[in-house]
This record gives structure tokens, C-alpha cells and sequence, in this order.
């Protein structure tokens, strides 16, 4: 590499290329591991909208839950899996107790009064859970090893690898489950037409009630994974349904595959943000693809045109 | 019912009704009111609990001793939850209903200013517990403050850098209320030092990944150290990002994370972090003859024994701010709140925990640079290192 190959403005500091391509990879890792767990929360918005058309905006609670429940347990002297597990099943009962108590008995709302009910839903389980648990910052252990690897110069931690690859699992059994399962088929019958599917003799009440528990299930496994890494407290799931949102938006609001791209291209969009643009506005990148989807293309990345549902 | 449950229903009735006599009755006699707003829930409940906690330890206390000028203290204390509205309301209930004749509290820079207009207005003294410079810079009349202010965290870690022979630091900053204003301040103090920012990022209050900022600082040539303004859970966050990323320069973290929770938080990669310090973190390695030793290890072990909990500096403010006040009303020998107000200001020669007051008309703070020390964390413990 020659000296002056590098050939930006003379204001900006001339780095050689491998910094660059450093610097570049390490936004990406970061956008990814982020990402990864706006993936899963918007996962968790599709399963919930498909089934029954909630925008469930307590989704992030169940992020905060899976947390919070692990770190407790751990702190109390429970091995890490059993923990998580626990943890995943607590929030299964608040997503089933979320449905049978705040949204089933208002059925026949409008959509804005199911999303207002969902956010005071939201509210409440905050609320409980600064009582239940504590209003201070927890940490989980790395699940293995806490030691950086080094890539081209960037470096990413072991358990981000985690995050991804967790993420990763979660979609192959989700779509294993969708399409080789007839409870998975039924889901899916239920999401494309609720009446027709009734009418073949799905049990859809329970599909509803199963989709509010896999999808509390999937938020509470992101918030055990990304804890070792951003730190957990009891009010983290506000911002993570608000991210998780603005991706389901951006890859098409119901498209399962849309919203694991929407949230790994939002992760990117912040990395990349960050690091190129300025810190500063960071958050705002969520709303502003919230704004851009909404404005330049409705149906997102993967929709389905709304016609489609007449 | 039998005669004798009858008349323990009866005799249980007098009890309480006497009792609730007795708790009513002193208060609207001869009592000294101060009152309090403090951050004791909400995102600060790190500051405001231990600030609670403190108050209320010390006015039972002071009581239990036959209170002040042979008065008895009420303590009013309202949790504004950090939020500079209620902060506010809770302000303007303290002057107009509760009618004290003095204010220990204000958590946050936030709460504070929102209060300071209503005290200023009223002419109840006000000492505040918070740290930003603007709350006594200029100097307003009824408002006082016990923390450092950002600005002497600033002074201090740039001294401590230059004797290190560092010139050239990268900056990342939280964007709250507290790491904007110590960044701004640090920023206008920098050039006395000689030292250079390369790199000048921040992060918002709910951040959770600081490696893309923190990449960018390592990208720029000739960083020396890396200085992070800011508190809550980002600078632990920061900390840990910075280990990741195989920094090779130190980490200097500003005051407001100088507690065990930090530690606890940020783990291995806190070790070799240094950061300014009150003395009552350091209160086990204190010297013998120095005058803040008794009266920190002696809060310290009162602190710890009755919460059960590991002393926080932030109740330490809050131990300055009422001893100050009770001070201030004994040399005034009343409790008229234009009378403790001039005695406040006459403050000198106080040793409190967190240092040395010394107040004057135009410094309504009094502590100077010597009330921090420089720490480093070593094994899990924060080490002095002069």
C-alpha cells in the first residue's frame, strides 16, 4: 500500500485502508449482535399481528422479563439453563395472561384500542416488575467465554455469536414449525383467513393464546441472550418494542422473514449511524425508518399488499 | 362478646386515638421543618435512595440527641421520582403548605433547576444535592450545593493526565443531563492543561453498545487516554465495550460512577479504570491524622450498619447538605430562613464527608479541588493513586 493511496479530503485524518476496512467490520459486528435481538422482538410482533391482528406494543416486556427473571435466578443460586428456562416460562404465562386478561375481553375494540390496551399492558408489567425485581442495572455472566476474537482487525465477543446464532435457531424451528407441523400449518391458516379457518375446524381462540406464548417465548429467549451484553433493568423493553417495531415495519408487517431482515438492517442503520454519521442521533435512526416506511412504502420490505387481505 | 375483649376493643381505640394525638400535636407546635425532594424512584433511585435513607437516619438521630437550638426536627420529604415537574409541584408545596424554613434535596441537575426559581422567589435556603456548576454558577442567592461540581472532576482528571504526561485524549460522552453538562465543562477547562480532544463522540441515556463510538475513538491517531463523562449504566457499558476492544490506553470515568455498582457492573474490565473520587470511597485508606477521617468512618459505619447496604458518595451529599443546615441554624441561633441562609453563607472551616466547606458570598458551594482524590481500581477496590 503506498503512502498517499488513501485519497480523502485533506481535512479528515488519512488512516491506511486496513483501519478502515477495521472500522468498517467492527460497526458491522456490532449492527449485526444488535440487530440480531431487534430481529426477535419483531419476530415476535409478526407472530402475534398474523394471528390476530394485535400490534402487541408490550412486546419489549417480555425482552426486560427474560432478563430480569435469569439474572434473579442466577443471583439466587440457580444454574444459568434452568434459569433461562424459568424465564422463558414466566414469560409465556404474562404473554398467555396478557392475552386472556387485557385483550380477549376487549374483543370487538378498534385496532387503536387494542394497541392503546397493549401499551398500558406494558405500563403495568413495568410497573411489577420494578416491585418484583429492582430499579437498578443487572448483569448476566457471559455463557461462555468473555475474551474478544479478533477478525480482520475488529473484534466481536463470544457471545455475540450467541446472539446470532440463537437468533439464527429460533427462525429455522420457527419455520420447521410453521411449515412441518399441523399445529404450525393451522397458525398459518389462521393468519391468512381466521373465518376460513374456523370453519375447517381450527380451534383459533387457541391459536391466538399460542401465539401470544411463542412469541413471549422468543422475546424472553433475546433478552437471556443480549443480557451478558447491554446490561438489563426494568423499564429496557420500551425502546426494545420501539426498535423491534420500527423493524417489523420496515420488512412488512407480518412477514416473518421480513422482520429478522428488518431488524438486522435496523442494528446496521445504527452501527453504521454511529459510526459514520454521529452518535448523537443514534435512536433517532429507528423513527426515522418508521417515518421513511410509512411515507416511501407502507408495505415494507416483504409485505403483502393490504388488498390481499380483503 | 365477652366483658374483657369488649374493653380490650375499647382500651385499643383510646391507644390509637391518643397516639395519633401525640403524633399531630408537636408538629404544629414548636418543630423545625425542613424539607426535602428527592429522587428516591425513577431512573436516579441510585442517588436517591441512599440521599432518603441518609436523611431520615440522621433526623432520628439528631432527634433522639434533643434535636436542634432544643428544637425537635420534622423532616418532610417527597420522592419526585426525577422528574422535574413533580420536582416542581413538590417544591411549591414545601414553601406554601408545609411552610419550611429550609430545603435539603434535589437530586438530579434537572430537579434542581426546576426547583431553584420557586426557593429563590420564596427565600427559603436551598441546598442541593446535585452536581452540575450551573446550580451555584452564577451564584444565586438562596441556592447552595454540597457535590463537587463537574467542572473541579474535570480539573482533577486533566491534572492527573498531565502528570502523565498525556496530551492527546479521545472523549465520549453521555448525552444526559449530567455527562452533557461535565462534557461541556470539560471542554472549556481542556485548554488550560494543554491537552488536545481527537475524538469527541457520545451516547444516548439508554445506549446500549458504545463499540461503534469507541471504534472511532480508536481510529483516530494518537490518543493517549480515553475519558468518559457521564453516569447510571452507560459508563459501565463503555467500560466493558472499551476491554473488548483491546484499548491500550487508559480509561478515565468522571465521578459519577464512583460506587461499588460500577464494578459490579462493569467487572474485569473496570480493572485499571481510574477516576476522581470523594474521600468516603477511599474512607479504609484515609490517613489517621487527616481531620475528614472520623466524621467519614463514622458515617460510613453508621450508614452501613443501619441500611445494611455499601455507603454511596451520594448519600454523603445528602449527610453534608443537613449538617451543613443544622450548623447554619445552631451559629444563627434561630430558624428564621432569612437568618439560616446568612449563616450558611458565613460556612467555614466545615469538615464534612465529603470535604472541607468553606462558603462565601460568591462560592456557594466551598469545596475546592483537594476534596477529590484520584483512585484507581485495582483487584476490585478503589486504590488512591497519589
Amino acid at each position: 500500500m503506498g503512502r498517499r493511496a488513501c485519497s480523502r479530503p485533506p481535512i479528515l485524518p488519512c488512516r491506511p485502508a486496513v483501519t478502515v476496512m477495521a472500522e468498517l467490520l467492527q460497526f458491522l459486528f456490532s449492527g449485526l449482535t444488535v440487530g440480531a435481538v431487534y430481529a426477535l422482538v419483531a419476530l415476535g410482533f409478526t407472530l402475534i399481528y398474523n394471528a390476530s391482528d394485535v400490534i402487541n406494543f408490550a412486546q419489549g416486556e417480555f425482552v426486560m422479563i427474560g432478563g430480569m427473571t435469569s439474572v434473579f435466578l442466577v443471583a439466587a443460586g440457580v444454574p444459568l439453563p434452568l434459569a433461562a428456562l424459568v424465564a422463558i416460562l414466566a414469560a409465556m404465562v404474562v404473554g398467555v395472561g396478557l392475552h386472556k386478561l387485557a385483550i380477549e375481553p376487549a374483543k370487538g375494540a378498534t385496532i387503536i384500542g387494542i394497541i392503546i390496551i397493549t401499551i398500558g399492558a406494558s405500563i403495568f408489567v413495568r410497573g411489577m416488575a420494578s416491585i418484583v425485581f429492582d430499579k437498578q442495572f443487572h448483569r448476566l455472566p457471559a455463557f461462555t467465554s468473555e475474551i474478544p476474537i479478533i477478525v480482520g482487525g475488529a473484534v466481536i465477543l463470544p457471545q455475540s455469536f450467541w446472539v446470532i446464532g440463537g437468533g439464527a435457531v429460533i427462525l429455522v424451528l420457527m419455520w420447521l414449525f410453521l411449515s412441518r407441523t399441523v399445529l404450525g400449518k393451522a397458525m398459518l391458516a389462521t393468519s391468512a383467513n381466521r373465518l376460513a379457518a374456523l370453519l375447517v375446524g381450527i380451534n383459533t381462540r387457541m391459536i391466538v393464546t399460542l401465539s401470544f406464548a411463542v412469541s413471549a417465548a422468543i422475546g424472553a429467549i433475546a433478552g437471556i441472550l443480549v443480557t451478558p451484553i447491554t446490561l438489563t433493568s426494568y423499564d429496557i423493553g420500551v425502546l426494545m418494542a420501539l426498535k423491534g417495531f420500527a423493524a417489523a415495519m420496515l420488512g412488512g408487517m407480518g412477514n416473518p422473514l421480513g422482520a429478522v431482515v428488518g431488524g438486522l438492517l435496523v442494528g446496521l442503520f445504527e452501527a453504521l449511524g454511529a459510526g459514520y454519521i454521529s452518535s448523537d442521533y443514534k435512536d433517532a435512526i429507528a423513527f426515522i425508518i418508521i417515518l421513511a416506511v410509512l411515507m416511501f412504502m407502507p408495505n415494507g420490505l416483504f409485505g403483502r399488499p393490504g388488498v390481499e387481505r380483503v | 362478646m365477652t366483658r374483657a375483649s369488649r374493653f380490650k376493643q375499647l382500651a385499643g381505640a383510646a391507644v390509637v386515638a391518643t397516639a395519633g394525638l401525640a403524633l399531630t400535636a408537636p408538629a404544629d407546635a414548636d418543630t423545625i421543618r425542613i424539607g426535602s425532594s428527592l429522587s428516591v424512584t425513577g431512573p436516579a433511585s441510585f442517588l436517591g435512595d441512599p440521599e432518603a435513607k441518609t436523611l431520615r437516619m440522621y433526623v432520628d438521630r439528631l432527634n433522639e440527641e434533643g434535636g436542634v437550638l432544643g428544637r425537635e426536627i420534622e423532616l418532610i420529604l417527597y420522592d419526585d421520582e426525577g422528574d422535574a415537574s413533580r420536582a416542581l409541584t413538590f417544591a411549591e408545596r414545601l414553601i406554601e403548605d408545609d411552610q419550611v424554613v429550609a430545603m435539603v434535596g434535589g437530586t438530579t441537575t434537572g430537579t434542581t433547576m426546576a426547583m431553584v426559581p420557586a426557593f429563590q422567589e420564596a427565600g427559603v435556603a436551598f441546598i442541593s444535592l446535585a452536581g452540575a456548576v450551573v446550580i451555584i454558577d452564577p451564584v444565586k442567592e438562596w441556592v447552595f450545593k454540597t457535590p463537587h461540581t463537574d467542572r473541579m472532576a474535570c480539573e482533577k482528571i486533566f491534572e492527573d493526565m498531565q502528570a502523565n504526561g498525556i496530551t492527546q485524549i479521545g472523549m465520549i460522552s453521555g448525552t444526559g443531563g449530567f455527562g452533557a453538562s461535565m462534557r461541556e465543562q470539560c471542554l472549556d477547562v481542556i485548554g488550560n492543561y494543554g491537552i488536545e480532544v481527537l475524538a469527541d463522540e457520545t451516547y444516548g441515556p439508554r445506549d446500549t453498545d458504545m463499540t461503534p463510538q469507541l471504534t472511532n475513538i480508536r481510529a483516530a491517531q494518537g490518543v493517549e487516554a480515553v475519558l468518559n463523562p457521564g453516569f447510571g449504566q452507560g459508563p459501565a457499558i463503555v467500560t466493558r465495550n472499551f476491554a473488548a476492544l483491546g484499548f491500550e490506553v487508559p480509561l478515565y470515568q468522571s465521578h459519577g460512577v464512583a460506587s461499588r455498582s460500577f464494578i459490579e457492573l462493569a467487572e474485569d474490565a473496570a480493572e485499571g479504570v481510574r477516576m476522581p473520587t470523594p474521600l468516603l470511597l477511599v474512607a479504609d485508606h484515609l490517613d489517621e491524622d487527616d481531620p475528614h477521617q472520623p466524621v467519614v468512618t463514622d458515617y460510613k459505619a453508621t450508614y452501613e450498619a443501619e441500611t445494611g447496604e455499601t455507603v454511596s458518595t451520594f448519600g454523603g451529599y445528602a449527610y453534608d447538605g443537613l449538617m451543613l443546615l443544622v450548623d447554619a441554624i445552631e451559629r444563627a441561633g434561630t430558624a428564621e430562613p432569612a437568618a439560616i441562609r446568612d449563616a450558611l453563607e458565613e460556612t467555614e472551616g466545615f469538615v464534612g464527608v465529603t470535604g472541607t466547606f468553606n462558603m462565601s458570598p460568591e462560592d456557594h458551594m466551598g469545596l475546592d479541588i483537594s476534596a477529590f482524590v484520584m483512585v484507581e481500581i485495582q483487584d476490585g477496590d478503589f486504590i488512591p493513586v497519589e
